[in-house]
């Protein structure tokens, strides 16, 4: 979609790694015939002894993460979304979560990535998944800021993670690098008083858009990035229920079990406020060029302007 | 099909690979060459299934657990009439049934797959029910050398040695390569004919670019109560000079030159034949 910066999730993290590499000898990039799809032969160039590959075995693969971690290794698991959070996902629930081991598991090609590929490789259900697991944060950047934030409180916390990315060139949706990543923190990232619109990951973008859109038309629009979809910001999720009457949250995921059930959940039993939750359907999703697909399923700006738009007549 | 009409064939339907790949901008173009000849002996010489008998119980069944080397299946499927190549037009377009892995909303398609390491198992399935029911119907599942990392697939192969399954032929489309390189190098998966054999399979290897061959060895069915696998020797790429035997063609798109150098051999080689 929209692009004013030229790199990728996978290609910042494969760069921030490499500078975290440099002082911390155990971590480790796991890949499952994934590493081109991931970014990171620049990483396993450079540190050939620090990269792992499993072959296209997803289970063992975090099986053999969670024995490497239990060890005292650092190992950050990279293999498309779909598979890790689906073929993967007992060993992701027993040999990671319940077992407490400090495995980072890093779903590339997350959500519509992979369009015309077909539901086998969507992976639209990843966060409902994951989030349904105790001990284990869940998170989606928005761009390459946050990416690089995020992955330097990753090498330094000790707690089981899963990350989604998508496979898209990021725009920015910051201005500057961050200081730190606060787990369970979410941002205000435009203040406005008519509508609360709650996005993250690469939704973020299309929802700053489409805020704009709003704004011409008179509406204004506060935008929220729910980067952390757990832990949550319960706190501030409760304020923005206080404040606003009406809150839209827009994700790259089925409205079952995502950011929107995630924020519906803690607002349902606040204050109720109205909710609407734009996302995809329960449905196999429809093939196509990623950005027509979006449309279709209104997630484009300016269905998502349009959206709020008639939600606000409601 | 005689042996020269085979390879004949063969080389066309590369050409019609070639084109939908270089049109729709999309596919898994050396995953494609390599297993086309497989597919060629397939439905054009062995599998007793027309687009008219297609889904009937009796019906030979055909799984592509590679389903990423999907334009080879829309290539032969539409040229052997079970939809108009026409349709092939909006592939990878805008809500079209023709996307990049195979799906049962297509003609001629069994199964979804896509994910690597579910073909066999649901082979198993099948044959066991043809066993249940009494059919002499033959089950044929095509799998990938680096697909073989799966765990998934030894499940099946257990299961399939375990049923005595004499009605399963696996295919290994035995490439050599995959996404991050030589398999030897990826995933170790060797030596795949005494591992099959050990799961009790009755295992061949024949020439897997030559679909005569391939036709020949997948009619011998084995006197023995056993699974059948059948390596076959392929070339990642094969036909086209410059893709064969490299990894980064796996899902890589021609340029317009490639497209046409590409083209000009495919041409050249039809001529000799
Ligand atoms: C479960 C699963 N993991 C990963 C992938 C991504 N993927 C698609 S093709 C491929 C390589 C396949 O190699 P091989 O089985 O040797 O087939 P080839 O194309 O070389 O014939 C991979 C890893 C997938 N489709 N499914």
């Amino acid at each position: 979609m929209e692009t004013k910066t030229a790199i990728t999730a996978n290609e910042v993290i494969c760069n921030t790694l490499q500078e975290i590499a440099q002082n911390n000898p155990q971590l480790l990039v796991l890949t499952s015939d994934s590493r081109g799809s991931a970014s990171l032969t620049q990483f396993i160039t450079r540190y050939p002894e620090r990269s792992v590959e499993l072959g296209i075995a997803e289970q063992n693969l975090v099986s053999v993460a969670a024995g490497l971690a239990r060890a005292g290794k650092r190992p950050f698991v990279f293999s498309p979304a779909a598979f890790l959070t689906m073929r993967s996902i007992e060993q992701v629930k027993v040999d990671v979560a319940y077992s407490n081991t400090n495995v980072k598991l890093i779903g590339i090609s997350g959500g519509n990535s992979y369009s015309n590929l077909g539901s086998s490789h969507h992976s639209l259900q990843d966060l409902a998944i994951t989030t349904a697991i105790p001990n284990l944060e869940v998170y989606t950047p928005a761009d390459r800021f946050e990416t690089m934030a995020l992955f330097e409180y990753l090498a330094t916390s000790s707690s089981p993670a899963y990350v989604r990315v998508g496979k898209r060139k990021l725009p920015d949706c910051y201005h500057e690098p961050w200081e730190n990543f606060q787990p369970g923190r979410a941002k205000v990232i435009r203040q406005g008083h008519d509508v609360c619109l709650i996005s993250a990951g690469e939704t973020l973008y299309s929802t700053i858009e489409a805020a704009k859109l709003l704004e011409d038309q008179g509406i204004s629009t506060c935008v929220v990035d729910l980067v952390s979809i757990k832990p949550l910001d319960t706190q501030l999720l409760h304020k923005l229920s206080e404040i606003f009457k009406r809150i839209v949250t827009i994700e790259e995921h089925s409205i079952i079990g995502g950011l929107g059930a995630r924020v519906a959940t803690i607002t349902a039993q606040h204050t109720g406020t109205c909710q609407r939750i734009f996302g995809f359907p329960d449905e196999s999703a429809i093939s196509g060029p990623q950005a027509e697909v979006f449309d279709y399923y209104g997630l484009s700006s300016t269905k998502i302007a349009q959206n709020v738009r008639s939600f606000l007549k409601d | 099909m005689n042996e020269k009409e085979l390879t004949k064939k063969a080389y066309e339907l590369r050409k019609d690979i070639w084109k939908l790949i270089y049109e729709s901008k999309t596919g898994h173009t050396g995953s494609s060459f390599s297993c086309i000849d497989i597919l060629t002996a397939l439905y054009y010489d062995v599998l007793k299934q027309t687009p008219e008998t297609f889904g009937q119980t009796e019906a030979d069944s055909y799984i592509q657990s590679k389903g990423h080397a999907v334009e080879a299946l829309f290539a032969v499927l539409s040229d052997r009439g079970y939809f108009p190549k026409e349709d092939l037009a909006n592939y990878s377009g805008f809500k079209t049934q023709y996307i990049g892995h195979p799906t049962n909303k297509v003609n001629g398609i069994e199964m979804n797959t896509g994910s690597l390491g579910h073909g066999l198992g649901i082979g198993v399935g099948i044959a066991l029910a043809a066993k249940q029911d009494h059919l002499a119907k033959q089950v044929y599942v095509l799998m990938g050398d680096g697909e073989q990392a799966e765990g998934s697939v030894w499940e099946a192969a257990m299961a399939a040695g375990n049923y005595r399954l004499n009605n399963l032929t696996a295919i290994i489309d035995h490439n050599g390569l995959q996404i991050s390189g030589a398999t030897k190098d990826v995933m170790n998966s060797e030596p795949l004919a005494a591992k099959y054999e050990a799961f009790g399979f009755d295992v061949k290897t024949v020439s897997g670019n030559d679909p005569a061959a391939i036709s020949r060895i997948l009619r011998t069915k084995s006197a023995e109560s056993k699974p059948q696998l059948v390596i076959a020797q392929t070339v990642k790429g094969k036909g086209i000079s410059f893709m064969e035997n490299q990894a980064n063609w796996h899902h890589k798109v021609p340029s317009k030159e490639q497209y046409e150098q590409g083209l000009a051999e495919l041409n050249s080689r039809l001529e000799e034949l």
